[in-house]
């Protein structure tokens, strides 16, 4: 069931805009905020607000790479695997997240504490190897800044 | 300029010549409107908002500003496709989906310098006729989005941006959208078309230029954001000034952003044309890093062709073609296109003698099969199958033969697509076999399984 907040946050993008359906992306984007991902359930919500069919808000949903259709962990860790962070060395930062944390790239950390996952150029190839770690890009990426990073996220 | 100070280790080289870069990195700078004002922001929307619309769009097409998102067309010449007789709104959005590899200059125009963006957006939408103006932000630049919104809201109190702008009756509602992640939203009618709420899949073009036939079926100009910035310096200087920077054809400066193996990776504004392959490389990136040399250089970003450094290109045609080696190109969109590549997103990858070739064509197979949009076969199935066989590369299952399979197949996809992801997913691969073809084959053995023509089917079909 959708919450009144949430409903809320989306009426309010539809008056923006001059037709429903334009809002689709943001309509997930916010129930995503609130529930960490995107379940079918929601999918079906969405279409239902924005008079859509389920499969044309899921043709939406699952092409984005930052909606999630899977439930996520707390912290979800995006590494660039694109050609400058490869260059940089992203393949050992990679290795190395997934012995810190004991999971595959696209797996959750059994207390749900981080997801892995790979993401494609973050724009800042001059400080490469670079991931992204919620809504913060993190540059210059070695296994020590790693450490230092992983200790301060709940 | 010479008064601006940068920040100690931050100051551009001297080799440059920021106009868009001017206040990246500067000591005392910050995102506030004031900030911007009291050095002077704001001034040319002042100038132009008392001008003729038409009299700016003739500034911008005798400045010969070329577009920065990549494909170099002149911007007046697009501002001037919006048919003449249109009754529908117009609509002017601003290409921050800056998404290709190896390119980052408009994170960082977004992040420091939001006002001349605005200023060079309120400029343009007055002289195209827009009342609208969308921002569309990668959702990756989470931070860039939250300046730029709280900048337009500075511009609003100050009446720079809203209704009736500066009392001059001029009307402009500034929209940031984010997007939700996905290369091909860059593409400007996938972009488009993500931007009305729906998968972003790219119109063909023709018939759907944005500029007659785009948002909600209305005249849309699209522009890259530094393109954008631009304008606002054309209006400072004037056209015919600011066609004096750079070269022929080529004119204004442009950043480079530099990436991979070099000592000093970075973002350089220079006059387009002025600087040469070996200049930026070796002077002002600081050359190989530690005793390393140059193998080869991907120069507009990964879906333009690489170019070897021992290159030596037949430029021009008849009794003028003349030789032209790799260190001495002019980075400039005429001479890297004459050179077999292209300026592109002006994202320049360097790869030193460490690098292998098949390593980087899978790593580039990789991207653009994980972000083709599906909408069409060649590229969907293609660029499957183009990863599937690089993958045998690099993994030492290939035969000598896949080598040619994979040529065919980027070939089979080139120039047979809607939009130029096609191209920008099969140049580089053709690219690195016609350039390192023995080096590729070298990791191939007659030894590996070659494929029956059956299997090879069956993995065409099984490309995921
Ligand atoms: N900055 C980045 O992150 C990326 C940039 N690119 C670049 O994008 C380029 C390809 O972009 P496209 O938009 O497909 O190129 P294009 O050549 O089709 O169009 C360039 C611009 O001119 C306009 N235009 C061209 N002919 C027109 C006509 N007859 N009427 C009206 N408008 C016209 C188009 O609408 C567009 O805005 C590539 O060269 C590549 O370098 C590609 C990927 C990412
Ligand atoms: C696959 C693909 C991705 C693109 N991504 C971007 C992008 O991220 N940013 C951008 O400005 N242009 C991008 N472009 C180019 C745009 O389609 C368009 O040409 C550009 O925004 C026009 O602006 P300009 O004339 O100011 O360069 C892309 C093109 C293609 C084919
Ligand atoms: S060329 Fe590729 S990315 Fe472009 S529309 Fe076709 S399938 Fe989509
Ligand atoms: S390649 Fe990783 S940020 Fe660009």
């Amino acid at each position: 069931m959708m919450s009144p907040e949430e409903r809320q946050e989306i009426e309010h993008e539809i008056a923006c805009y001059p037709y429903k359906q334009a809002v689709c992306v943001d309509a997930l984007k916010i129930l995503q905020k609130h529930r960490g991902w995107v379940s079918d359930e929601a999918v079906k919500e969405v279409a239902e607000i924005l008079e859509m069919s389920p499969s044309e808000v899921d043709s939406v949903a699952t092409f984005y790479n930052l909606i999630y259709r899977q439930p996520t962990g707390r912290h979800v860790i995006h590494v660039c695997d694109s050609i400058s962070c490869w260059v940089m060395g992203c393949g050992s930062i990679c290795e190395h997240l997934k012995k810190r944390l004991g999971i595959n790239m696209g797996e959750t950390t059994p207390d749900g504490r981080f997801t892995l996952l790979p993401i494609v150029c973050l724009g800042a190839c001059d400080k490469a190897p670079a991931m992204m770690v919620g809504k913060t890009t993190h540059e210059n990426l070695t296994p020590e800044t790693i450490d230092a990073l992983l200790e301060k996220l709940p | 300029m010479s008064d601006i100070k940068y920040l100690p280790g931050k100051e551009p080289h001297p080799s440059e010549h920021r106009l868009i870069f001017k206040n990246i990195d500067r000591e005392g700078w910050d995102t506030s409107i004031d900030t911007y004002i009291a050095d002077g922001g704001y001034e040319q929307l002042k100038k132009a908002i008392t001008m003729e619309p038409s009299a700016i769009t003739n500034e911008v097409k005798a400045s010969g500003l070329r577009g920065r998102g990549g494909a170099g067309f002149p911007t007046g010449v697009k501002w001037g496709f919006i048919p003449p007789n249109n009754t529908k709104p117009v609509y002017l959005i601003c290409n921050a989906d800056e998404s290709e590899p190896g390119t980052f200059k408009d994170r960082y125009i977004l992040h420091q310098d939001p006002h001349q963006l605005i200023e060079g957006m309120v400029i343009s939408a007055f002289a195209v006729g827009a009342k609208v103006a969308f921002i569309y932000i990668r959702e990756e630049f989470p931070e860039a989005a939250l300046t730029i919104e709280r900048a337009i809201e500075e511009a609003r109190a100050k009446s720079l941006v809203g209704k009736d702008i500066l009392g001059s009756g001029f009307d402009l509602e500034i929209w940031v959208h984010r997007g939700a992640a996905a290369y091909i939203c860059g593409e400007e009618t996938g972009l488009i078309e993500s931007l009305e709420g729906k998968r972003p899949y790219p119109r063909i073009k023709p018939p759907y230029f944005p500029a007659a036939l785009g948002l909600y079926m209305a005249p849309t100009i699209v522009n890259n954001v530094e393109s954008l910035c631009h304008v606002k310096h054309i209006i400072e200087m004037g056209g015919a000034e600011y066609a004096k920077l750079g070269v022929e054809r080529n004119t204004g400066t442009r950043i480079l952003c530099v990436s991979g193996d070099v000592k000093n990776p970075g973002y350089y504004e220079v006059q387009v044309g002025k600087v040469t392959m070996g200049e930026l490389l070796n002077d002002i990136c600081g050359g190989p890093k530690d005793g390393r040399s140059f193998k080869a250089v991907i120069p507009g970003g990964s879906s333009s062709k690489i170019l070897r450094c021992e290159e030596v290109f037949k430029i021009g045609k008849g009794e003028d073609a003349k030789d032209l080696a790799f260190w001495d190109i002019q980075m400039d969109f005429d001479t890297l296109a004459a050179c077999g590549t292209m300026a592109g997103s002006g994202g320049v990858i360097v790869l030193d003698d460490s690098r292998k070739m098949s390593w980087v064509l899978n790593n580039i197979n990789h991207f653009y099969a994980h972000e083709s949009c599906g909408q069409c076969t060649p590229c969907r199935e293609g660029n499957g199958w183009m990863k599937k066989i690089s993958d045998r590369i690099v993994n030492g299952l290939a035969a000598p033969e896949d080598i040619q399979t994979l040529e065919d197949v980027a070939y089979q996809i080139d120039g047979k697509t809607i939009c130029a992801f096609g191209e920008a997913s099969s140049w580089p691969v053709e690219a690195i076999i016609s350039k390192f073809r023995d080096e590729l084959t070298a990791e191939t053995s007659e030894d590996n399984q070659r494929l029956s023509k059956e299997q090879l089917q069956r993995e065409a079909y099984l490309t995921k």
